[in-house]
């Protein structure tokens, strides 16, 4: 075996360990983890994973993040594609420093900002709601969708849209049947970073929510205060907020190379 | 400068090929000579890569040898085999300047200073790069590009071949036609092989003093651009080299007459024993540039009915029914067209007779 | 090639304008607000100028929570990028091992961040975490709790190990855009993989490597869920991190007008340093040598 082969797989495998850790965990009971030291579960049990699906206050958790991230993810690529068309298709006043000013709202530490969008979101009568939510990781995942998409696009010849104009193609139209086609790779991509991103996020998505639209993060620390860390829950509820990502990323894995490096920055 | 061999060369994409659809490349056994200018022609995916690429040495045949001045290279990896590659797309090193790009092969076999700048100012020189030489390359346009592309080359003194790798694609069709001069003129002072990869037929022509057309994973003919022109070995050469390309029809012989649905062409006595040997599966063919058309009926003319007539500018192309065949002919400007009705003659000099898709020839 | 002129381009990015726009500028205007005034409850705000800024300025615990902050993220710009982009390189480039190689890679990305936080906490327990039993069993008392270097050494081995896929991701997306042609160029050139790598793989990375670099600036920089489920900012402020210190002022002592007054000067130094790092990413490699 070659010697970079064996580096990389030192690699996988350390960085599987944490991960194994937790799936170890989620197997056994809190008093067998707490108890003793043990490589592999001596004694399987599936009761974490039981109680999850079984317990409403737990699997809402993951439908609520799971609504709204997918709302995330749907209203971030619908407003980015436009956007991203225009950064690669156009000059227009202000255009670089709209850029980086989108960029910018990844900047902001959350804390105090927290309380002012609050109210904001108060105001409009959206607490608790999975759109609130929603609309707030807008914040930072529209202006990385459209950092990426622009790169997917700029790869795109602009002789397509130059002949689709002239063949009488109205914008929307080429938009849609011809040129959302032509990235396809890049939407999927761009998907999975909105995905990531949103599903990661608590801060904002515990501020905002209460409990109609609570997410499994927040549910977490809340059932961990309130029996005294369940460590296998805790695992076992770990490792199902690894799978709706890893389902993502499967999907997307084959055009994660394509046309990505060739935009601008 | 060298000789290349091509010695019972095969390639296979497939780890284990079972039959020869598996086969990329089929059988080539080919010697190019020293100080040549080949092109190597043919439609896409007929293997014509494969074969550049086994010939530098980014691929190894899966059966054969390559040899260069009769010396087995076809282990070696492309930097020992001393031949230089210009891709469809310019290859640079952005970072750099021109001067760097042109002296990294140098830098890379561990050339000192002093030669590697004369070298690289004698080939910025020769390409007409000198002006952008402390420029930095990823800032010149497309042809220029091509052009330290090819500089990369050419800085070696030892090399023994240049591979092109259909190199024209990007650039404008008005800086074509002189980076193609630029290319001849070099071939001509540095007395280079030259390998040159096309689906272009005019770049081939023009470029080259010898033409492969490959087909399939095979080579059908090589030869000079006249050759290919006059004596197609294959219909398929005739099909593709010229514009329009060979007519084919098929037909029967009758004595010293082939005969197409009862309209009977005359042939010259040694086509008609050739002919004669055949019975079976023969076609007639004739470029279009022959194929001469009346309006009126002439001696030894067949009838046919016109079906369009388009203006090419210094030419007209000609399209005809001859009994259920479609037949193109070019006339040159100012001769009357037929309008309904037209005669057609065949030059006996100009008539290829075909069998089961070969040339039929004297041997 | 030149872009097209066209101000009309603005009714495309108007929706995303629009969006963005209103989860921004309406809180950002509501804590320069605050940080201009002494809020005593409901109805009892005071107008006091730039007092909360000096005040925050002249703060030593603020300084040296800055100083640590700076000394995190270099590291872990330090060692993520360059760790990012040689795991990248060494992956696999097709086939089954890739597709399996890229989804396991991605899943420390896919954990929420305070979860991390509490899998480390037993990851690195002495006496029931793989990572704290293998180190303790080579003869090291090592106590993340009681021991800011091994706080230290903790939160950089739960950062890396939680971020550099993100670095890999990138990294491996920009490698594979590269045509094959670069690298048979490079070949018949005699290049060695050293200058391969130099010449042409990390400068065709350019692009996907800014976005790394920034992310992982910009995220590093305002880390808090992980240090604060795994330390606590401890031991002593071992690893109170600016995020860390700045709810302790905001939370734990209600002062909102200097915790907004903070905000913002944190917000303007990450600002400063991205804008920095984008603009010298932007130019490197692309000037005109003289």
């Amino acid at each position: 075996m070659k010697k970079r082969t064996v580096f990389f797989i030192i690699y996988m495998i350390l960085l599987m360990l944490p991960i194994y850790w937790m799936l170890n965990m989620s197997l056994r009971t809190n008093a067998d983890i707490l108890g003793s030291f043990s490589l592999y579960p001596k004694n399987i049990t599936f009761a974490n994973y039981m109680k999850i699906f079984t317990d409403s206050s737990w699997y809402n958790g993951y439908i609520n993040s799971i609504i709204y991230v997918t709302l995330n993810t749907m209203i971030s690529l619908v407003a980015a594609l436009p956007a991203a068309y225009a950064f690669s298709r156009y000059n227009f006043i202000g255009d670089k420093h709209l850029f980086f000013w989108l960029l910018t709202n990844r900047m902001a530490p959350a804390a105090v900002f927290l309380l002012p969008f609050f109210q904001l979101y108060s105001t409009f009568g959206l607490i608790d709601t999975h759109i609130a939510v929603a609309m707030a990781h807008c914040l930072f995942n529209v202006p990385l969708a459209v950092w990426i998409l622009e790169g997917f696009m700029s790869a795109v010849p602009r002789e397509i849209d130059e002949t689709a104009f002239i063949d009488g193609y109205k914008f929307p139209r080429f938009f849609l049947t011809i040129f959302v086609p032509l990235i396809r790779s890049g939407i999927g991509v761009t998907a999975f970073f909105c995905f990531m991103f949103s599903w990661v996020e608590l801060l904002l998505a515990r501020t905002l929510t209460t409990t109609d639209a609570k997410p499994i993060a927040a549910t977490m620390t809340r059932t961990v205060s309130a029996t005294g860390l369940d460590w296998g829950l805790l695992a076992a509820a770990g490792i199902l907020t690894i799978v709706p990502g890893a389902l993502v990323i499967w999907f997307v894995r084959n055009n994660l190379a394509k046309g990505f490096a060739m935009g601008r920055v | 400068m060298a000789k290349i061999t091509l010695d019972n060369v095969a390639h296979s994409y497939i780890a284990n090929p079972r039959d020869e659809t598996d086969y990329a490349l089929r059988l080539i056994d080919n010697i190019w000579d020293d100080g040549g200018a080949y092109a190597l022609l043919g439609p896409s995916g007929c293997g014509k890569t494969t074969l550049l690429n086994i010939i530098s040495g980014l691929l190894t045949p899966s059966k054969g040898r390559v040899l260069y001045d009769g010396k087995d290279v076809t282990d070696l990896p492309p930097e020992k085999r001393n031949i230089a590659q210009v891709f469809q797309f310019p290859v640079l090193y952005d970072t750099m300047t021109v001067f760097d790009n042109l002296a990294f092969p140098l830098k890379n076999r561990g050339f000192n200073k002093e030669d590697i700048k004369t070298r690289v100012l004698e080939v910025a020189q020769i390409l007409d790069l000198t002006k952008s030489l402390n420029q930095k390359a990823a800032r010149l346009s497309a042809d220029a590009k091509q052009k330290i592309s090819l500089g990369r080359g050419l800085v070696r003194s030892d090399v023994a071949a240049i591979l092109f790798d259909e190199p024209l694609t990007v650039i404008d069709p008005h800086l074509k036609w002189q980076l193609r001069c630029k290319l001849k003129e070099v071939h001509e002072q540095l007395k280079l092989t030259l390998l040159y990869v096309t689906h272009d037929q005019v770049e081939a022509l023009t470029f080259a003093d010898q033409v492969i057309v490959m087909y399939e994973g095979e080579i059908v003919q090589i030869g000079t651009p006249q050759e290919l022109f006059e004596n197609p070995s294959h219909k398929f050469v005739g099909y593709f080299i010229g514009s329009p390309g060979m007519n084919f029809i098929p037909c029967k012989i009758d004595g010293n007459k082939a005969m197409v649905n009862g309209a009977g062409i005359e042939l010259d006595d040694t086509t008609a024993s050739m002919a004669n040997k055949a019975s079976e599966n023969l076609e007639l063919g004739i470029r279009p540039l022959y194929l001469q058309v009346h309006a009126k009926e002439v001696e030894n003319s067949v009838r046919a009915s016109v079906k369009t007539i388009e203006d090419q500018g210094n030419f007209k192309i000609v399209t005809v029914h001859l009994s259920g065949h479609i037949l193109r002919a070019r006339l040159p400007e100012g001769k009357p067209t037929p309008s309904e009705n037209a005669w057609l003659k065949f030059p006996k000099d100009w008539i290829r007779l075909f069998h089961n898709e070969k040339l039929l020839t004297h041997k | 090639m030149d872009k097209w002129k066209d101000n009309k381009a603005w009714f495309l990015v108007l929706p995303v304008f629009i969006l963005v726009a209103f989860s921004a500028i309406i809180p950002l205007m509501t804590v320069v607000n605050y940080s201009l005034q002494d809020i005593f409850g409901p109805g009892q705000r005071v107008f006091v100028g730039t007092e909360w800024f000096q005040e925050v300025l002249s703060d030593k615990r603020l300084h040296d929570a800055l100083w640590r902050q700076f000394l995190f993220s270099g590291l872990v710009l330090l060692i993520e990028m360059p760790l990012g982009i040689l795991i990248a390189l060494m992956m696999p480039k097709k086939g089954w091992a890739a597709s399996v190689s890229l989804v396991l890679i991605a899943l420390p990305l896919l954990i929420p961040w305070n979860v991390i936080g509490t899998i480390w906490i037993i990851f690195t327990r002495p006496d029931i975490g793989l990572f704290g039993a293998a180190i303790n069993s080579l003869g090291t008392a090592f106590d993340h709790t009681a021991r800011s270097s091994d706080a230290w050494i903790t939160l950089m081995l739960m950062e890396v190990w939680h971020w550099t896929p993100l670095v890999v991701l990138l990294a491996y997306a920009g490698l594979r855009a590269i045509p094959e042609a670069y690298f048979q160029a490079a070949k018949i050139d005699g290049a060695s993989t050293w200058a391969t790598f130099w010449y042409i793989q990390l400068p065709k990375m350019r692009g996907v490597l800014t976005i790394a670099l920034l992310l992982r600036f910009m995220d590093s920089f305002l880390i808090y869920a992980e240090p604060f489920v795994l330390t606590g900012g401890g031991p002593g402020n071992a690893t109170t991190f600016l995020s860390i210190y700045l709810v302790k002022i905001a939370v734990g002592q209600f002062d909102l007008g200097p915790a907004a007054a903070f905000s913002l000067v944190y917000f303007l130094i990450i600002l400063l340093f991205s804008w920095l790092f984008y603009q010298v990413l932007q130019n490197v490699g692309k000037g005109e040598k003289a």
